[in-house]
């Protein structure tokens, strides 16, 4: 049994016993994920409580310890375990800092991008007609430009708006923004489509009949039966949240160098990969690889388990 | 001024005790393809005719029951009385009433609907589906007035106080029609329409449904407009009764004449299709054929296509609802 987030026993024991929790146990790609990811997650919350040293702290930073090896390298050195980069900061703490910036920013751009996509989505499917028609091509006509190309347009845009002293402070704000708005759409579609069913249901035309405000039933009667498809669709979007801001941080549009995300350690890595300096690239690119897919392999699962078409 | 305006008002409550007036109401819906594809394919635009032309009046404390196939337009007519649905001509009115509690205002409606799995919000608690039009319509001023008023009203309907904490899954297909009934109570109605409320439970259950339904009207003074397909299931409830055929009455009055001398050829056939143990009626011919389309009906009768006295006349002229012995028939040979 994996130590699941679920505290309480009252629920943990309701979470076994349900259909879903079953599936969980008997899954073995799922629990072994999740316990990778709750790893994950809490290696990099508690970042500054057990890496060997804060890489944004000068006075902990030596520069003649500059560019070594993995310890279990010729000349590796405790406790610099990953090796040390040539300004002589812990590739490890530098790590565990940076999945932490990473995570923080996918999941806000999944929280952003899920708020405004399903809200929209439930205008459209409840209100129906021309509403739904503006806003469902307002979404085409963003699916329709590369996400990428967005994200950084969007980027771009917001950098140049704010003025200097504001950029470093605010880059993961436009970061979380810029992936946000390209991203919405998905669950603007799967909400939209949802709604129309619900909407059509007898227990709404009873709240209708005595005029409950639109936005109630929307919110309290259709929301919480959309919520499903909702929620595995964000599981599996945080991953690719998390790659698309290490793209745009190895691009140099993301975060800057004084609050390092995995990619931007990527991108800086990248440049001494031909001096030899293997480590600062591979290690940074392992992490990020292992968070991306433990939380795709947990979307998967996730997916499989809520389908009723495969139950 | 006031004081005549209140004694005008009183009157007309006391005496006069229609509590419905439909007056011509008509619903079209427009089904055309878009414009621009019309545009291209040289598409008439299509006009759905749901109900058409329909008038009636439904007395306090009575029923009312419509009937018809599938696609006659009833529960269209259901969902106007409601305000689901505006009607494209016409008016619907409903007259001021005065309650037990002496207030005069115009009825409460609900609506008691078919399917018991769509009519009732799986992710709730069924204490807070009954406790939400409650709360929304602020009859009671705290949260333990509430609760007791749910609790009361799960009574009433035939289950325990303590099912409010469970969600509607858990009950079957008559509990769960129970709960709507309670729901319907919960807004303290006074006219309830109920669109084919028995038509997706068990025989037995069904017989248990109506029974309750029976006495609620007996104990509240409720009043009904019953909407179904089946025929004997309405003659154990209906004062009134109207047969409904592609959006018009074919026929209307008081339940028990139309049951006794069916007028309309397209009644005759409805009650030849009741089952009936003691006499079996072997030599029963099925009806045959489709309520035809309600975007182009036939012209003159639109019956004539499944009617066996159908004349030539029929299919030019149409029949208006005319009086015939305390009932209202469409027919030519009626």
């Amino acid at each position: 049994m994996p130590a699941d987030t679920v505290k309480t026993p009252g629920r943990l024991r309701r979470f076994l016993d349900s259909d879903i929790g079953w599936s969980f146990c008997h899954t073995p790609v799922a629990w072994l994920s999740a316990l990778v990811l709750v790893l994950l997650v809490l290696t990099a919350l508690f970042a500054p409580l057990i890496a060997p040293q804060n890489p944004f702290d000068l006075s902990q930073i030596f520069i003649d310890k500059a560019e070594i090896p993995p310890i279990w390298q010729e000349g590796g050195e405790w406790p610099f375990l990953l090796g040390t980069d040539p300004q002589g900061r812990d590739v490890l703490s530098a790590i565990l800092y940076g999945s932490r910036v990473s995570l923080i920013i996918g999941s806000a751009a999944v929280m952003v991008s899920m708020l405004v996509g399903v809200s929209i989505g439930l205008c459209a499917g409840f209100y129906g007609g021309r509403v739904d028609n503006l806003l469902m091509r307002v979404g085409d006509t963003v699916l329709s430009i590369p996400t990428l190309l967005m994200a950084i347009l969007v980027s771009a845009i917001f950098r140049e708006m704010l003025p200097p002293a504001l950029r470093e402070p605010f880059s993961a704000v436009v970061l979380v923004l810029s992936i946000a708005l390209t991203s919405w759409v998905q669950y603007a579609r799967t909400v939209r489509a949802l709604t129309m069913v619900e909407r059509r249901k007898e227990y709404v035309l009873a709240a209708r009949i005595i005029k409950v405000p639109a936005t109630r039933i929307m919110g309290r009667h259709i929301l919480p039966n959309t919520m499903t498809p909702v929620l595995v669709s964000a599981t599996l979007s945080l991953g690719l949240a998390i790659l698309s801001e290490a793209t745009l941080s190895f691009l140099g549009v993301g975060m800057p160098i004084t609050q390092p995300s995995l990619g931007t350690l990527i991108r800086i890595g990248n440049q001494y990969l031909f001096s030899g300096s293997w480590w600062l690239v591979v290690f940074p690119s392992l992490q990020l690889g292992l968070i991306v897919l433990s939380v795709n392999l947990l979307g998967d699962w996730l997916r499989d388990a809520l389908n009723p078409k495969l139950r | 001024m006031l004081d005549q305006a209140a004694t005008l008002a009183s009157a007309r409550v006391a005496g006069d005790d229609i509590i419905l007036d439909v007056a011509a109401a008509c619903c079209r819906f427009d089904v055309s393809a878009p414009a621009l594809s019309r545009l291209f394919s040289h598409e008439p635009r299509r006009i759905l005719r749901a109900v058409e032309n329909v008038s009636l009046t439904v007395r306090r404390g009575t029923t009312f029951s419509i009937v018809g196939e599938s696609g006659c337009g009833k529960s269209t007519l259901a969902r106007m009385v409601v305000g689901l649905q505006r009607p494209t001509e016409g008016k619907l009115s409903f007259r001021d009433i005065r309650r037990a509690d002496g207030t005069i205002g115009p009825p409460r409606v609900q609506m008691i609907f078919q399917d018991p799995y769509a009519s009732l919000n799986p992710r709730w608690r069924v204490g807070d589906i009954i406790a939400e039009p409650i709360r929304e319509l602020k009859l009671r001023s705290d949260e333990a007035a509430v609760q007791q008023r749910v609790g009361d009203l799960l009574e009433v309907v035939g289950l325990s106080r303590t099912d409010a904490s469970r969600y509607p899954h858990a009950f079957s297909g008559g509990q769960r029609q129970r709960i709507s009934i309670a729901r319907a109570l919960a807004t303290e109605a006074d006219f309830l329409v109920c669109d084919e409320p028995t038509s997706a439970l068990d025989v037995s259950v069904q017989a248990q449904i109506l029974n309750l339904m029976v006495r609620l009207q007996k104990e509240f003074g409720l009043t009904y407009l019953f909407i179904s397909h089946n025929l004997s299931v309405v003659r154990h409830m209906s004062d009134d009764l109207a047969i409904m055929y592609l959006g018009r009455f074919v026929e209307a009055g008081p339940a028990e004449q139309v049951f006794t001398r069916p007028q309309h050829p397209y009644t005759r056939l409805l009650l030849d299709t009741i089952p009936d143990v003691e006499q079996p009626n072997r030599e029963r011919r099925p009806m045959s054929g489709e309520v035809p389309s309600p975007i182009s009906p036939p012209a003159g009768c639109t019956f004539n296509p499944r009617c066996a006295q159908a004349a030539d006349r029929c299919r030019v002229e149409r029949p208006e609802l005319r009086q015939l012995g305390g009932v209202e028939v469409s027919c030519h040979f009626a």
